[in-house]
């Protein structure tokens, strides 16, 4: 016992320490009135130089959103969002022309990304990895500008997207996420602010992973943004994004909308590994991830898959999903969602299948812990003209300690007989003889925790990028600290 | 050396061992012997710090320090090691790499440096030869599907690449054929050393003819009931416990 009461002590001395990420970077900020109106949508759009039917695009999504109400389905709970006390606008001053280069990006900046570990500078080119920083509601800078446009591949803020390809952006922008889909991807239509936009031409594999990191700074500022990404016949890409945010006592809110469009032959890999301020140990403060992910697997034979490491937020309410129109498309969902303390989780997927023989896994690891709750919520599909559909979910869940709970919530519906679908389900408990059997060979008891749990985990973390993998393993012990006791 | 002094012990309110008094001096080996229920694994346990096993009142000391404020893997880092009677799965965690992570806490926690993976690899082979542990079972999850004797086997394994000062094998014999079984007293008998001090918890006495140890200790009811020499192990197997400690084991 004297063990336990030990280490749940000096998990609680550090407990302060514990979100490493929990800075903040004091920087003059260009900011919008706090409020939500027609003026500041037109703000927004003038701020970026968009224009007239970006402007149009964004005013009707405002029109509609005003009429709209907020979801309440989820197994979340918390107490209302008073969306004209946000900001929605939020920019480094110094970052009012573009920079040009990496050497006219703010110094302030670019140590903030340095204390967050990404590989901005060109320097560690060998990491292979293509940035592109997005820093409130600005992206800052975007590397390896040079090497992907060798490829043809074009990959830049969504802004910039806006006033130099248009063709594509009309093209492609709110095709798979409609303006009036739901309540936060209609609120992220009228007011995103930047995001990533990401085009593969025809036959390219893109040469080498692609990333954004989205930082949120300023306080009472809501983050909203936008990514594109299109991959053209016979593409392939591999597209990570990361996430973390300042500890601060009051929740902020993050609603981005994510579409990704694979035509015919085309893939697309989405890794996440979201670790936003989850709030602390009473739940206080934390961001709410309320996101819209959506990929169309448009052509025949196409593939998506996402993988998401969801460790941080106070809420998270996200399902990234597949919509398997083409013949032989295939959409995968590879998710490990930890919540701890006080965090809430409702998260999953959908597969829609309504091509020809299309497949879709699903292998969802749930942790809870503290007194967290946290729910998979999936949906499989599969309609009437779908022949030869097939459909595999594993959902895991592991509980740590007596207060937290597990939820698995799967729809499943099937308007053709020829569908195979299949669900599996598991609850358990980290077991005391794993954890003596680890403490008894000289593990500590939170190394015990992560490696039991990545060991859990095992199955998703091998589909994250390798660079990435080893990030995300640390990850899954770090969130879990003070968790057993 | 290590010290039991009437040593009581309580699991789930109830009390296990009552009194029990042990000596085991540096570089032998002690046998506890007993019938099912009389405390064997208990002891076992406390002695590598399980939670829920209370020591109630008593002390033990090993190389004069007292354990009972350590935890676990403190212990283990102090060098006590306990082959478990049924070791655990760990679904994920591939045997290798449980074997680092628990090597290098243990440094880490002695203030030694770490190992990299292609050392420890290094290391575990060498060990896992002489136990005829093949590459593959390293590769595995721990314990998991792994055949009763392959659980014993790694169980030796990990025994003799952490180099323990004080090694527990609690009914390491159960559940083994002839062969692994010599292969596994070969393994044991190997690592004795003036330095090592080691306590073999068993059952039978079929063990004690591949490890003959140097003392023999009667478990019974929660206490030590009788000591004596190898020879003891003999008496026992001819004439049971029931001769011994007047009751029906």
């Amino acid at each position: 016992m004297a063990a336990i009461e030990e280490t749940r002590e000096r998990v609680a001395d550090i407990a302060g320490e514990k979100y490493k990420y929990g800075f903040v970077t004091d920087i003059e900020m260009d900011l919008a009135p706090k409020g939500l109106s027609e003026d500041v949508v037109r703000m927004i759009s003038a701020k970026k130089n968009e224009p007239a039917w970006m402007l149009e695009w964004r005013l009707e999504a405002y029109r509609r959103w005003v009429k709209m109400r907020e979801p309440n389905w989820a197994r979340v709970h918390y107490p209302k969002i008073d969306y004209q006390d946000l900001r929605y606008y939020a920019a480094p001053k110094s970052q009012g022309e573009r920079p040009a280069s990496l050497e006219d990006v703010d110094p302030k900046l670019l140590e903030t990304y340095k204390k967050l570990g990404i590989p901005l500078s060109e320097q560690k080119m060998l990491a292979g990895v293509a940035v592109d920083a997005v820093f409130d509601s600005v992206s800052v800078a975007t590397t390896f500008k040079q090497k992907l446009t060798e490829a043809g591949v074009i990959f830049c803020p969504i802004s910039e997207a806006v006033r130099e390809h248009p063709e594509l952006v009309k093209k492609y922008l709110g095709s798979v996420v409609p303006v009036t889909d739901n309540f936060f991807a209609t609120l992220n239509s009228a007011v995103f602010s930047d995001g990533s936009f990401v085009y593969v031409p025809k036959g390219v594999r893109c040469p080498m992973e692609l990333s954004t990191y989205f930082r949120i700074n300023a306080s009472e500022t809501g983050q909203f943004e936008r990514t594109l990404i299109i991959a053209d016949e016979g593409a392939y890409v591999s597209y990570l994004e990361g996430c973390t945010a300042p500890k601060r006592d009051v929740n902020q809110l993050h609603a981005a909308v994510v579409e990704l469009v694979a035509l015919d032959g085309a893939e697309i890999k989405y890794s996440t590994v979201q670790n936003w301020y989850p709030g602390d140990e009473e739940g206080k403060g934390g961001i709410y991830n309320f996101v819209t992910k959506r990929g169309d697997c448009r052509g025949r034979g196409s593939k998506i898959s996402w993988t998401q490491v969801e460790t941080g937020s106070a809420i998270t309410w996200k399902y990234p999903s597949c919509i398997l129109r083409g013949d032989n498309s295939v959409g995968e969902f590879y998710s490990i969602a930890i919540t701890n303390n006080y965090q809430q989780a409702d998260t999953g997927t959908k597969m829609i299948h309504l091509g020809k023989n299309t497949r879709s896994r699903i292998i969802s690891k749930g942790i809870s812990a503290g007194h967290a709750q946290n729910t998979y919520r999936g949906l499989v599909s599969v309609h009437p003209k779908a022949l030869g559909a097939r459909n595999h979910t594993q959902c895991d869940s592991l509980l740590i300690g007596g207060n937290c709970g597990a939820h698995t919530v799967p729809y499943i519906e099937s308007r053709n007989p020829s569908a195979h679908i299949e669900h599996e389900a598991t609850t358990s408990k980290i077991g005391d003889d794993q954890l003596f059997y680890c403490l008894s060979r000289g593990i500590g008891q939170e190394e015990a925790v992560a490696l039991i749990v990545n060991g859990f985990c095992r199955d998703v973390l091998q589909q994250l990028p390798m660079e990435f993998a080893v990030e995300a393993q640390k990850l899954v012990g770090i969130s879990l600290e003070g968790s057993v006791g | 050396m290590l010290e039991i002094q009437d040593l009581h012990v309580r699991v789930d309110g109830k009390e296990i061992l009552k009194g029990l008094t042990l000596s085991v001096p540096t570089g032998e080996v002690h046998a506890v012997m007993g019938p099912n229920g009389s405390g064997k694994s208990t002891l076992s346990y406390t002695l590598a710090g399980r939670e829920g096993y209370e020591i109630v009142s008593g002390k033990i000391l090993f190389n004069g320090e007292d354990l009972a404020p350590l935890s676990s893997d403190a212990r283990a880092a102090r060098g006590v090691f306990l082959a478990m009677q049924y070791p655990v799965e760990i679904p994920g965690v591939t045997t290798i790499n449980f074997l680092k992570t628990a090597l290098n806490a243990q440094r880490r926690a002695r203030n030694e440096s770490e190992l990299d993976a292609l050392r420890v690899l290094k290391l575990v082979r060498e060990k896992a030869k002489a136990l005829n542990v093949p590459e593959e079972m390293l590769r595995r999850a721990l314990n998991v599907g792994f055949s009763g004797g392959e659980k014993k086997r790694l169980e030796v394994l990990q025994m003799s690449l952490f180099e323990p000062k004080l090694a527990v094998l609690d009914e390491t014999d159960s559940g083994l054929d002839i062969d692994a079984l010599r292969m596994i007293a070969e393994s044991v008998n190997a690592m004795r050393g003036p330095s090592r001090t080691m306590l073999v918890i068993t059952h039978y006495q079929r063990l004690l003819t591949y490890i003959v140890p140097n003392r023999i200790h009667v478990l019974a009811s929660g206490r030590i009931v009788k000591s004596g020499g190898p020879e003891l192990a003999l008496v026992l197997e001819e004439k049971g416990y029931e001769h011994l400690i007047g009751e029906p084991a």
